[in-house]
Protein backbone atom coordinates (compact mmCIF):
# COMPACT_ATOMS: atom_id res chain seq x y z
CA UNK A 1 0.00 0.00 0.00
CA UNK A 2 0.82 3.63 -0.09
CA UNK A 3 3.68 4.95 2.21
CA UNK A 4 1.02 7.30 3.60
CA UNK A 5 -0.09 3.93 5.23
CA UNK A 6 2.81 1.98 5.92
CA UNK A 7 4.27 5.82 7.81
CA UNK A 8 1.32 5.35 9.75
CA UNK A 9 1.45 1.93 11.45
CA UNK A 10 4.89 2.59 11.96
CA UNK A 11 4.31 5.86 13.61
CA UNK A 12 1.54 3.99 15.47
CA UNK A 13 3.91 1.57 16.69
CA UNK A 14 7.18 3.54 17.87
CA UNK A 15 4.54 6.11 19.47
CA UNK A 16 2.66 3.00 21.42
CA UNK A 17 5.33 0.38 22.02
CA UNK A 18 8.70 2.51 21.60
CA UNK A 19 11.60 2.49 18.76
CA UNK A 20 12.83 -0.66 19.85
CA UNK A 21 10.20 -3.16 18.93
CA UNK A 22 9.92 -1.29 15.58
CA UNK A 23 13.67 -1.66 14.98
CA UNK A 24 12.85 -5.36 15.61
CA UNK A 25 9.51 -5.41 13.42
CA UNK A 26 11.41 -3.71 10.81
CA UNK A 27 13.95 -6.38 11.00
CA UNK A 28 11.84 -8.92 11.03
CA UNK A 29 9.94 -7.97 7.51
CA UNK A 30 13.78 -7.24 6.07
CA UNK A 31 12.77 -4.03 5.23
CA UNK A 32 15.33 -2.12 3.04
CA UNK A 33 15.31 1.09 5.01
CA UNK A 34 13.32 0.88 8.52
CA UNK A 35 11.76 4.19 7.98
CA UNK A 36 8.77 4.27 5.82
CA UNK A 37 8.45 7.40 3.48
CA UNK A 38 5.10 8.76 3.32
CA UNK A 39 5.16 10.18 -0.16
CA UNK A 40 6.26 6.81 -2.07
CA UNK A 41 4.97 3.98 -3.14
CA UNK A 42 5.23 0.65 -1.98
CA UNK A 43 4.92 -3.03 -3.08
CA UNK A 44 1.42 -4.72 -2.37
CA UNK A 45 2.10 -6.94 0.18
CA UNK A 46 4.20 -5.22 2.32
CA UNK A 47 1.95 -3.57 4.86
CA UNK A 48 0.37 -7.66 5.40
CA UNK A 49 3.80 -8.48 6.02
CA UNK A 50 4.15 -5.42 8.46
CA UNK A 51 1.23 -6.27 10.29
CA UNK A 52 2.09 -10.08 10.53
CA UNK A 53 5.69 -9.26 11.91
CA UNK A 54 4.29 -6.42 14.15
CA UNK A 55 1.76 -8.76 16.23
CA UNK A 56 3.75 -11.04 16.53
CA UNK A 57 6.67 -8.94 18.21
CA UNK A 58 4.42 -7.16 20.18
CA UNK A 59 2.05 -10.38 21.17
CA UNK A 60 -0.75 -8.65 20.48
CA UNK A 61 -4.58 -10.18 18.97
CA UNK A 62 -4.33 -9.15 14.82
CA UNK A 63 -8.07 -7.36 15.70
CA UNK A 64 -6.98 -5.36 18.75
CA UNK A 65 -3.95 -3.92 17.14
CA UNK A 66 -5.94 -3.01 13.65
CA UNK A 67 -8.52 -1.42 16.13
CA UNK A 68 -5.98 0.44 17.96
CA UNK A 69 -4.40 1.75 15.40
CA UNK A 70 -7.59 3.04 13.99
CA UNK A 71 -7.93 4.59 17.17
CA UNK A 72 -4.55 6.31 17.04
CA UNK A 73 -4.95 7.77 13.94
CA UNK A 74 -7.58 10.10 14.67
CA UNK A 75 -7.21 10.43 18.39
CA UNK A 76 -3.31 11.30 18.33
CA UNK A 77 -2.32 14.56 18.66
CA UNK A 78 0.90 13.90 16.06
CA UNK A 79 -2.21 12.87 13.66
CA UNK A 80 -3.98 15.83 13.53
CA UNK A 81 -4.24 15.95 9.95
CA UNK A 82 -6.25 12.66 9.87
CA UNK A 83 -8.64 13.98 12.19
CA UNK A 84 -9.28 17.65 10.63
CA UNK A 85 -9.74 16.07 6.87
CA UNK A 86 -11.92 13.09 7.77
CA UNK A 87 -13.85 16.31 10.32
CA UNK A 88 -14.17 18.40 6.73
CA UNK A 89 -16.55 15.23 5.79
CA UNK A 90 -19.78 16.10 7.89
CA UNK A 91 -20.98 19.01 10.60
CA UNK A 92 -22.44 15.81 12.63
CA UNK A 93 -21.37 12.03 13.05
CA UNK A 94 -24.32 10.93 10.86
CA UNK A 95 -23.59 12.87 8.29
CA UNK A 96 -19.50 11.83 8.50
CA UNK A 97 -20.76 8.44 8.00
CA UNK A 98 -22.58 9.29 4.57
CA UNK A 99 -19.21 10.99 3.38
CA UNK A 100 -17.40 8.13 4.22
CA UNK A 101 -18.68 6.70 0.44
CA UNK A 102 -16.55 9.39 -0.70
CA UNK A 103 -13.40 9.05 1.48
CA UNK A 104 -11.74 6.83 -0.99
CA UNK A 105 -12.07 9.33 -3.94
CA UNK A 106 -11.66 12.37 -1.40
CA UNK A 107 -7.93 11.04 -0.48
CA UNK A 108 -7.44 10.14 -4.31
CA UNK A 109 -8.39 13.70 -4.91
CA UNK A 110 -5.15 15.03 -2.35
CA UNK A 111 -3.03 12.40 -3.09
CA UNK A 112 -3.34 10.62 -6.41
CA UNK A 113 -1.66 7.48 -5.93
CA UNK A 114 -3.61 7.15 -2.76
CA UNK A 115 -5.55 4.10 -3.46
CA UNK A 116 -8.09 3.15 0.03
CA UNK A 117 -10.56 0.46 0.11
CA UNK A 118 -13.96 1.64 -0.98
CA UNK A 119 -16.39 1.94 1.39
CA UNK A 120 -19.94 1.74 1.19
CA UNK A 121 -22.35 2.94 3.91
CA UNK A 122 -26.22 1.21 4.22
CA UNK A 123 -28.71 2.72 6.77
CA UNK A 124 -31.17 0.65 8.45
CA UNK A 125 -32.97 2.29 10.32
CA UNK A 126 -32.61 6.48 11.13
CA UNK A 127 -30.25 4.64 13.71
CA UNK A 128 -28.58 1.55 12.42
CA UNK A 129 -26.20 1.70 9.68
CA UNK A 130 -23.49 -0.85 8.34
CA UNK A 131 -20.21 -0.01 6.62
CA UNK A 132 -18.49 -2.56 4.28
CA UNK A 133 -15.20 -2.58 2.92
CA UNK A 134 -13.57 -4.27 0.68
CA UNK A 135 -9.85 -4.51 0.75
CA UNK A 136 -7.22 -7.32 0.04
CA UNK A 137 -6.01 -6.48 3.56
CA UNK A 138 -6.98 -8.67 5.80
CA UNK A 139 -8.97 -7.01 8.96
CA UNK A 140 -9.38 -3.28 7.85
CA UNK A 141 -13.19 -3.62 9.22
CA UNK A 142 -10.88 -3.98 12.70
CA UNK A 143 -9.32 -0.24 11.67
CA UNK A 144 -12.51 1.03 11.15
CA UNK A 145 -14.14 0.46 14.01
CA UNK A 146 -11.19 1.66 15.97
CA UNK A 147 -11.13 5.46 13.73
CA UNK A 148 -15.31 5.17 14.15
CA UNK A 149 -15.10 4.91 17.24
CA UNK A 150 -12.56 7.60 18.06
CA UNK A 151 -14.58 9.74 15.66
CA UNK A 152 -17.77 9.29 17.65
CA UNK A 153 -15.99 10.93 20.73
CA UNK A 154 -14.73 13.62 18.28
CA UNK A 155 -18.30 14.33 17.38
CA UNK A 156 -19.36 13.95 21.17
CA UNK A 157 -21.55 10.96 19.50
CA UNK A 158 -22.19 7.59 21.78
CA UNK A 159 -22.18 4.71 19.20
CA UNK A 160 -22.02 1.33 19.38
CA UNK A 161 -19.43 -0.95 16.64
CA UNK A 162 -19.94 -4.44 16.15
CA UNK A 163 -17.01 -6.11 13.93
CA UNK A 164 -18.89 -8.51 11.54
CA UNK A 165 -16.36 -10.87 9.67
CA UNK A 166 -15.01 -11.21 6.73
CA UNK A 167 -16.44 -13.05 3.95
CA UNK A 168 -14.22 -13.13 0.61
CA UNK A 169 -12.55 -9.29 0.37
CA UNK A 170 -15.89 -7.67 1.85
CA UNK A 171 -15.75 -6.88 5.90
CA UNK A 172 -18.72 -5.62 7.43
CA UNK A 173 -18.67 -3.19 10.86
CA UNK A 174 -22.33 -2.61 11.96
CA UNK A 175 -23.03 0.81 13.23
CA UNK A 176 -25.40 1.68 16.11
CA UNK A 177 -26.22 5.35 17.01
CA UNK A 178 -27.31 5.11 20.52
CA UNK A 179 -27.41 9.23 21.25
CA UNK A 180 -26.32 11.65 18.26
CA UNK A 181 -25.20 14.38 20.84
CA UNK A 182 -24.48 12.91 23.99
CA UNK A 183 -20.96 14.86 24.81
CA UNK A 184 -19.66 17.49 23.95
CA UNK A 185 -17.37 16.80 21.06
CA UNK A 186 -14.41 18.51 20.45
CA UNK A 187 -14.12 21.67 18.66
CA UNK A 188 -13.56 21.99 15.03
CA UNK A 189 -12.81 25.13 13.19
CA UNK A 190 -12.39 24.79 9.49
CA UNK A 191 -9.96 27.64 9.15
CA UNK A 192 -7.53 25.93 11.76
CA UNK A 193 -3.42 26.11 11.33
CA UNK A 194 -2.13 22.69 12.07
CA UNK B 1 -33.49 40.79 -18.58
CA UNK B 2 -34.95 36.98 -18.25
CA UNK B 3 -34.52 36.60 -14.75
CA UNK B 4 -35.97 40.12 -13.66
CA UNK B 5 -38.72 39.58 -15.39
CA UNK B 6 -39.76 36.14 -14.15
CA UNK B 7 -39.91 37.75 -10.69
CA UNK B 8 -41.95 40.27 -11.91
CA UNK B 9 -44.77 38.38 -13.11
CA UNK B 10 -46.80 37.82 -9.94
CA UNK B 11 -48.39 39.82 -7.23
CA UNK B 12 -46.38 42.00 -5.25
CA UNK B 13 -43.33 39.72 -3.03
CA UNK B 14 -43.14 38.31 0.09
CA UNK B 15 -40.24 39.40 1.65
CA UNK B 16 -40.57 37.47 4.92
CA UNK B 17 -40.88 34.10 3.15
CA UNK B 18 -38.97 34.89 0.26
CA UNK B 19 -35.60 36.29 2.35
CA UNK B 20 -35.73 33.02 5.15
CA UNK B 21 -35.76 30.75 1.77
CA UNK B 22 -33.04 32.86 0.43
CA UNK B 23 -30.94 32.95 3.49
CA UNK B 24 -30.81 29.20 3.41
CA UNK B 25 -29.88 29.29 -0.29
CA UNK B 26 -27.64 31.68 -0.54
CA UNK B 27 -26.41 32.97 3.38
CA UNK B 28 -24.46 35.90 2.03
CA UNK B 29 -27.23 37.98 -0.03
CA UNK B 30 -28.05 41.25 0.61
CA UNK B 31 -31.44 43.01 -0.42
CA UNK B 32 -30.48 46.64 -1.37
CA UNK B 33 -33.49 49.53 -1.78
CA UNK B 34 -33.37 50.84 -5.31
CA UNK B 35 -31.21 53.93 -4.04
CA UNK B 36 -28.83 51.14 -2.82
CA UNK B 37 -29.35 51.29 1.08
CA UNK B 38 -28.91 47.86 2.82
CA UNK B 39 -32.27 46.62 3.83
CA UNK B 40 -31.65 42.94 4.38
CA UNK B 41 -28.32 41.18 5.40
CA UNK B 42 -28.37 37.28 5.30
CA UNK B 43 -27.28 35.72 8.31
CA UNK B 44 -23.58 35.25 7.20
CA UNK B 45 -22.70 38.66 6.34
CA UNK B 46 -24.59 39.14 9.52
CA UNK B 47 -21.79 37.30 11.20
CA UNK B 48 -19.06 38.82 9.56
CA UNK B 49 -20.35 42.72 10.36
CA UNK B 50 -22.13 44.22 13.09
CA UNK B 51 -25.71 44.79 11.96
CA UNK B 52 -24.86 48.74 12.69
CA UNK B 53 -22.33 48.37 9.73
CA UNK B 54 -24.69 46.85 7.27
CA UNK B 55 -28.44 47.87 7.44
CA UNK B 56 -29.08 51.03 6.59
CA UNK B 57 -25.40 52.02 5.11
CA UNK B 58 -25.44 52.31 1.37
CA UNK B 59 -23.81 49.72 -0.51
CA UNK B 60 -21.15 51.69 -1.91
CA UNK B 61 -20.59 52.93 1.80
CA UNK B 62 -19.61 49.06 2.58
CA UNK B 63 -17.88 47.84 -0.07
CA UNK B 64 -14.97 49.01 -2.78
CA UNK B 65 -16.02 48.27 -6.09
CA UNK B 66 -11.76 46.42 -7.52
CA UNK B 67 -13.56 45.67 -10.75
CA UNK B 68 -15.25 47.12 -12.66
CA UNK B 69 -13.52 50.07 -10.94
CA UNK B 70 -15.92 53.17 -12.61
CA UNK B 71 -18.61 52.69 -10.26
CA UNK B 72 -19.26 54.78 -7.81
CA UNK B 73 -22.96 55.25 -7.66
CA UNK B 74 -25.85 53.00 -7.76
CA UNK B 75 -27.24 53.77 -11.25
CA UNK B 76 -23.75 52.77 -12.55
CA UNK B 77 -23.65 49.74 -10.32
CA UNK B 78 -27.44 48.52 -11.45
CA UNK B 79 -26.52 48.90 -15.29
CA UNK B 80 -23.79 46.05 -13.96
CA UNK B 81 -26.82 43.73 -12.48
CA UNK B 82 -25.82 40.03 -13.59
CA UNK B 83 -22.32 40.37 -14.48
CA UNK B 84 -19.24 39.27 -12.21
CA UNK B 85 -18.27 41.86 -9.36
CA UNK B 86 -14.99 42.41 -7.28
CA UNK B 87 -15.26 44.12 -4.41
CA UNK B 88 -13.76 44.29 -0.71
CA UNK B 89 -14.66 46.00 2.75
CA UNK B 90 -14.15 48.96 3.26
CA UNK B 91 -13.28 48.31 6.50
CA UNK B 92 -10.67 45.99 8.01
CA UNK B 93 -9.96 43.00 7.20
CA UNK B 94 -10.51 44.18 3.85
CA UNK B 95 -11.93 40.75 2.66
CA UNK B 96 -12.46 40.22 -0.99
CA UNK B 97 -15.49 39.40 -1.97
CA UNK B 98 -17.00 38.34 -5.46
CA UNK B 99 -20.84 39.27 -6.31
CA UNK B 100 -23.38 38.97 -8.52
CA UNK B 101 -26.43 41.59 -8.44
CA UNK B 102 -29.73 41.16 -9.74
CA UNK B 103 -32.80 43.68 -10.27
CA UNK B 104 -36.38 43.65 -8.39
CA UNK B 105 -38.90 44.48 -10.62
CA UNK B 106 -41.05 47.64 -10.51
CA UNK B 107 -38.45 49.95 -9.02
CA UNK B 108 -38.00 47.26 -5.56
CA UNK B 109 -34.74 47.71 -5.53
CA UNK B 110 -31.82 44.60 -5.99
CA UNK B 111 -30.33 41.44 -4.31
CA UNK B 112 -26.59 41.18 -4.31
CA UNK B 113 -25.24 37.43 -3.93
CA UNK B 114 -21.89 37.64 -2.29
CA UNK B 115 -19.03 34.61 -2.05
CA UNK B 116 -15.62 34.76 -1.12
CA UNK B 117 -13.71 32.99 -3.97
CA UNK B 118 -10.33 32.43 -3.65
CA UNK B 119 -10.51 34.27 0.02
CA UNK B 120 -12.21 31.77 1.20
CA UNK B 121 -9.22 30.38 3.50
CA UNK B 122 -8.66 33.40 5.16
CA UNK B 123 -12.05 34.08 5.64
CA UNK B 124 -12.88 31.66 7.20
CA UNK B 125 -9.99 31.91 9.92
CA UNK B 126 -10.67 35.74 10.00
CA UNK B 127 -14.36 35.84 11.02
CA UNK B 128 -14.43 32.14 12.31
CA UNK B 129 -16.84 30.69 10.01
CA UNK B 130 -18.03 27.09 10.15
CA UNK B 131 -19.93 24.65 7.87
CA UNK B 132 -23.45 25.95 8.97
CA UNK B 133 -22.32 29.55 7.45
CA UNK B 134 -22.04 28.30 3.94
CA UNK B 135 -24.74 26.84 1.95
CA UNK B 136 -25.06 23.05 1.52
CA UNK B 137 -24.33 23.27 -1.94
CA UNK B 138 -21.70 25.37 -1.28
CA UNK B 139 -18.29 24.00 -2.38
CA UNK B 140 -16.33 26.38 0.23
CA UNK B 141 -15.67 23.13 3.03
CA UNK B 142 -14.84 20.97 -0.07
CA UNK B 143 -12.27 23.47 -1.21
CA UNK B 144 -11.11 23.87 2.57
CA UNK B 145 -10.50 20.39 2.33
CA UNK B 146 -8.63 20.35 -0.61
CA UNK B 147 -6.55 22.97 0.82
CA UNK B 148 -6.08 21.60 4.14
CA UNK B 149 -5.27 18.03 2.35
CA UNK B 150 -2.96 19.12 -0.53
CA UNK B 151 -0.36 21.06 2.01
CA UNK B 152 0.11 18.67 4.25
CA UNK B 153 0.47 16.08 0.94
CA UNK B 154 2.67 19.32 0.13
CA UNK B 155 4.63 19.52 3.57
CA UNK B 156 5.51 15.23 2.91
CA UNK B 157 6.63 16.03 -0.25
CA UNK B 158 8.75 18.68 0.81
CA UNK B 159 10.53 16.55 3.48
CA UNK B 160 10.95 13.53 1.38
CA UNK B 161 12.10 16.04 -1.48
CA UNK B 162 15.08 17.65 1.59
CA UNK B 163 15.68 14.11 2.76
CA UNK B 164 16.82 13.10 -0.40
CA UNK B 165 18.21 16.07 -1.16
CA UNK B 166 20.37 15.54 1.82
CA UNK B 167 21.19 12.05 0.88
CA UNK B 168 22.27 12.99 -2.76
CA UNK B 169 25.19 15.80 -0.96
CA UNK B 170 25.80 13.35 1.16
CA UNK B 171 26.51 10.19 -1.30
CA UNK B 172 28.74 13.12 -3.63
CA UNK B 173 30.85 13.87 -0.35
CA UNK B 174 31.45 10.73 0.42
CA UNK B 175 32.39 9.57 -3.73
CA UNK B 176 35.95 9.27 -4.47
CA UNK B 177 35.56 9.77 -8.72
CA UNK B 178 35.43 13.15 -10.48
CA UNK B 179 32.22 12.81 -12.74
CA UNK B 180 33.17 14.44 -15.60
CA UNK B 181 36.73 12.39 -16.52
CA UNK B 182 36.03 9.20 -14.03
CA UNK B 183 39.97 10.46 -12.63
CA UNK B 184 39.89 10.51 -8.81
CA UNK B 185 38.81 13.89 -7.18
CA UNK B 186 40.70 15.55 -4.89
CA UNK B 187 39.33 14.31 -1.56
CA UNK B 188 40.44 10.96 -2.84
CA UNK B 189 43.78 12.38 -4.05
CA UNK B 190 44.90 13.57 -0.45
CA UNK B 191 44.17 10.32 1.00
CA UNK B 192 46.21 8.28 -1.55
CA UNK B 193 49.32 10.87 -1.39
CA UNK B 194 48.69 10.69 2.74
CA UNK B 195 48.80 7.14 2.57
CA UNK B 196 51.41 6.57 0.10
CA UNK B 197 53.84 8.87 2.32
CA UNK B 198 52.30 6.85 5.63
CA UNK B 199 53.77 3.58 3.91
CA UNK B 200 57.17 5.30 3.10
CA UNK B 201 57.28 4.33 -0.73
CA UNK B 202 59.04 6.58 -3.03
CA UNK B 203 57.19 8.21 -5.50
CA UNK B 204 56.78 11.13 -7.58
CA UNK B 205 54.14 13.73 -7.49
CA UNK B 206 53.61 15.47 -10.93
CA UNK B 207 51.50 18.89 -10.26
CA UNK B 208 49.92 19.40 -13.48
CA UNK B 209 48.13 22.50 -14.88
CA UNK B 210 46.64 23.10 -18.09
CA UNK B 211 47.55 25.84 -20.44
CA UNK B 212 45.31 27.62 -22.88
CA UNK B 213 42.16 25.96 -21.26
CA UNK B 214 40.56 29.02 -20.22
CA UNK B 215 40.63 30.22 -23.57
CA UNK B 216 39.07 26.87 -24.92
CA UNK B 217 36.50 27.37 -22.86
CA UNK B 218 35.74 31.21 -23.39
CA UNK B 219 35.62 30.94 -27.25
CA UNK B 220 34.47 27.36 -27.67
CA UNK B 221 31.98 26.99 -24.48
CA UNK B 222 31.91 24.56 -21.82
CA UNK B 223 30.86 21.68 -23.54
CA UNK B 224 34.31 22.70 -25.44
CA UNK B 225 35.97 22.62 -22.22
CA UNK B 226 34.31 19.29 -21.16
CA UNK B 227 35.65 17.14 -23.87
CA UNK B 228 39.28 18.34 -23.87
CA UNK B 229 39.23 17.65 -20.00
CA UNK B 230 37.94 14.06 -21.14
CA UNK B 231 40.75 13.37 -23.91
CA UNK B 232 43.33 15.01 -21.65
CA UNK B 233 42.56 12.28 -18.68
CA UNK B 234 42.90 9.77 -21.82
CA UNK B 235 46.24 10.84 -22.54
CA UNK B 236 47.21 10.91 -18.65
CA UNK B 237 45.81 7.16 -18.38
CA UNK B 238 47.93 6.02 -21.38
CA UNK B 239 51.09 7.98 -20.03
CA UNK B 240 50.93 5.97 -16.98
CA UNK B 241 50.77 2.79 -15.42
CA UNK B 242 47.89 1.34 -13.79
CA UNK B 243 49.36 1.47 -9.95
CA UNK B 244 49.67 5.43 -10.88
CA UNK B 245 47.04 7.57 -9.31
CA UNK B 246 45.66 10.39 -11.59
CA UNK B 247 43.17 13.10 -10.09
CA UNK B 248 41.81 16.12 -11.18
CA UNK B 249 41.89 18.73 -8.36
CA UNK B 250 40.27 21.72 -9.89
CA UNK B 251 39.10 23.07 -13.01
CA UNK B 252 42.13 22.34 -14.84
CA UNK B 253 44.58 20.99 -12.34
CA UNK B 254 45.62 17.45 -11.95
CA UNK B 255 47.67 15.37 -9.43
CA UNK B 256 49.38 11.84 -10.60
CA UNK B 257 50.87 9.92 -8.09
CA UNK B 258 53.70 7.64 -10.27
CA UNK B 259 54.38 5.14 -7.97
CA UNK B 260 58.42 3.45 -7.16
CA UNK B 261 59.42 6.15 -9.61
CA UNK B 262 62.07 8.51 -8.35
CA UNK B 263 64.44 8.74 -11.19
CA UNK B 264 64.87 12.04 -12.67
CA UNK B 265 65.45 10.96 -16.12
CA UNK B 266 62.70 8.45 -16.53
CA UNK B 267 60.22 11.32 -14.96
CA UNK B 268 61.12 13.94 -16.97
CA UNK B 269 60.76 11.42 -20.08
CA UNK B 270 57.32 10.68 -18.56
CA UNK B 271 56.13 14.63 -18.18
CA UNK B 272 57.28 14.81 -21.68
CA UNK B 273 54.88 12.58 -23.04
CA UNK B 274 52.30 13.74 -21.11
CA UNK B 275 52.87 17.07 -22.61
CA UNK B 276 53.01 16.54 -26.19
CA UNK B 277 49.99 14.29 -25.78
CA UNK B 278 47.84 16.88 -24.17
CA UNK B 279 49.17 19.04 -27.33
CA UNK B 280 48.25 17.06 -29.64
CA UNK B 281 45.20 19.08 -31.59
CA UNK B 282 41.69 17.63 -30.26
CA UNK B 283 38.87 17.83 -32.48
CA UNK B 284 35.60 19.06 -31.28
CA UNK B 285 32.52 19.40 -33.74
CA UNK B 286 34.07 21.00 -36.66
CA UNK B 287 36.80 22.98 -34.47
CA UNK B 288 40.52 21.82 -33.01
CA UNK B 289 41.11 22.73 -29.34
CA UNK B 290 44.82 23.15 -28.62
CA UNK B 291 46.22 23.21 -25.40
CA UNK B 292 49.62 22.91 -23.72
CA UNK B 293 50.80 21.88 -19.21
CA UNK B 294 52.51 23.06 -17.41
CA UNK B 295 54.23 20.40 -14.60
CA UNK B 296 55.73 20.56 -11.69
CA UNK B 297 57.37 17.37 -10.08
CA UNK B 298 58.25 16.96 -6.40
CA UNK B 299 59.63 13.75 -5.42
CA UNK B 300 59.27 11.45 -2.27
CA UNK B 301 61.84 9.61 -1.22
CA UNK B 302 61.33 7.69 2.32
CA UNK B 303 58.97 7.48 5.35
CA UNK B 304 59.07 10.73 7.18
CA UNK B 305 60.59 12.64 4.71
CA UNK B 306 57.96 15.11 3.89
CA UNK B 307 54.51 15.42 5.06
CA UNK B 308 51.46 15.73 3.14
CA UNK B 309 51.35 19.71 2.74
CA UNK B 310 54.66 20.02 1.89
CA UNK B 311 54.99 17.83 -0.78
CA UNK B 312 52.00 19.11 -2.14
CA UNK B 313 53.66 22.60 -1.80
CA UNK B 314 57.06 21.35 -3.59
CA UNK B 315 54.79 20.27 -6.40
CA UNK B 316 52.85 23.70 -6.87
CA UNK B 317 56.04 26.15 -6.44
CA UNK B 318 57.48 23.54 -8.96
CA UNK B 319 54.30 23.79 -11.50
CA UNK B 320 54.48 28.01 -10.97
CA UNK B 321 58.45 27.71 -12.22
CA UNK B 322 57.10 25.75 -15.24
CA UNK B 323 54.51 28.56 -15.82
CA UNK B 324 57.06 31.36 -15.36
CA UNK B 325 59.87 29.81 -17.87
CA UNK B 326 56.75 30.10 -20.57
CA UNK B 327 54.87 27.17 -19.59
CA UNK B 328 54.14 23.53 -21.94
CA UNK B 329 57.32 22.58 -19.57
CA UNK B 330 57.82 20.46 -16.65
CA UNK B 331 59.60 21.25 -13.68
CA UNK B 332 61.75 19.51 -11.23
CA UNK B 333 61.77 21.08 -7.07
CA UNK B 334 64.53 19.63 -6.54
CA UNK B 335 65.94 21.99 -9.30
CA UNK B 336 64.59 25.34 -7.78
CA UNK B 337 66.74 27.82 -6.08
CA UNK B 338 66.76 27.66 -2.20
CA UNK B 339 64.02 29.90 -1.35
CA UNK B 340 65.33 32.87 0.21
CA UNK B 341 65.08 33.25 4.12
Amino acid sequence: MHGLVNKAIEAFVIDTYGAQPWRVIAQMCELDDPHFEAMMSYEGDITSRVIDCATRVLKADRADFLQNLGTYLVSQPSQQAVRRLLRFGGVDFVDFLYSLDDLRDRARLAVSDLHLPRLELREHTSNQFSLTVRSKLDGFGHVLVGLLTAMADDYGALVMLDYGGRRGEVETVAIALLERSFAEGNSFELGARV
Amino acid sequence: MKVDRALGCAAPIEWSALEAALDILCPMHLRLTETGHIIHAAPTLQKMCAESDLIGKRFLEVFLLDRPRAITTMSELMARARSKLHMEFRVAPHTSLKGVLVRLPAGQGALVNLSFGISVVEGVLDYRLTSADFAATDLAIEMLYLVEAKSAAMDASRKLNQRLQGAKLAAEEQAATDTLTGLKNRRAADRILAQKIEESGAFALMHLDLDYFKAVNDTKGHAAGDHVLQEVAKVMRAETRKGDMIARVGGDEFMILIDDEVSKVKLAEIAARLIQGIEKPIPFEQDVCNISASIGIAVHLECGHLDLDTLVQHSDRALYASKDKGRACATFFDDLEAPKP
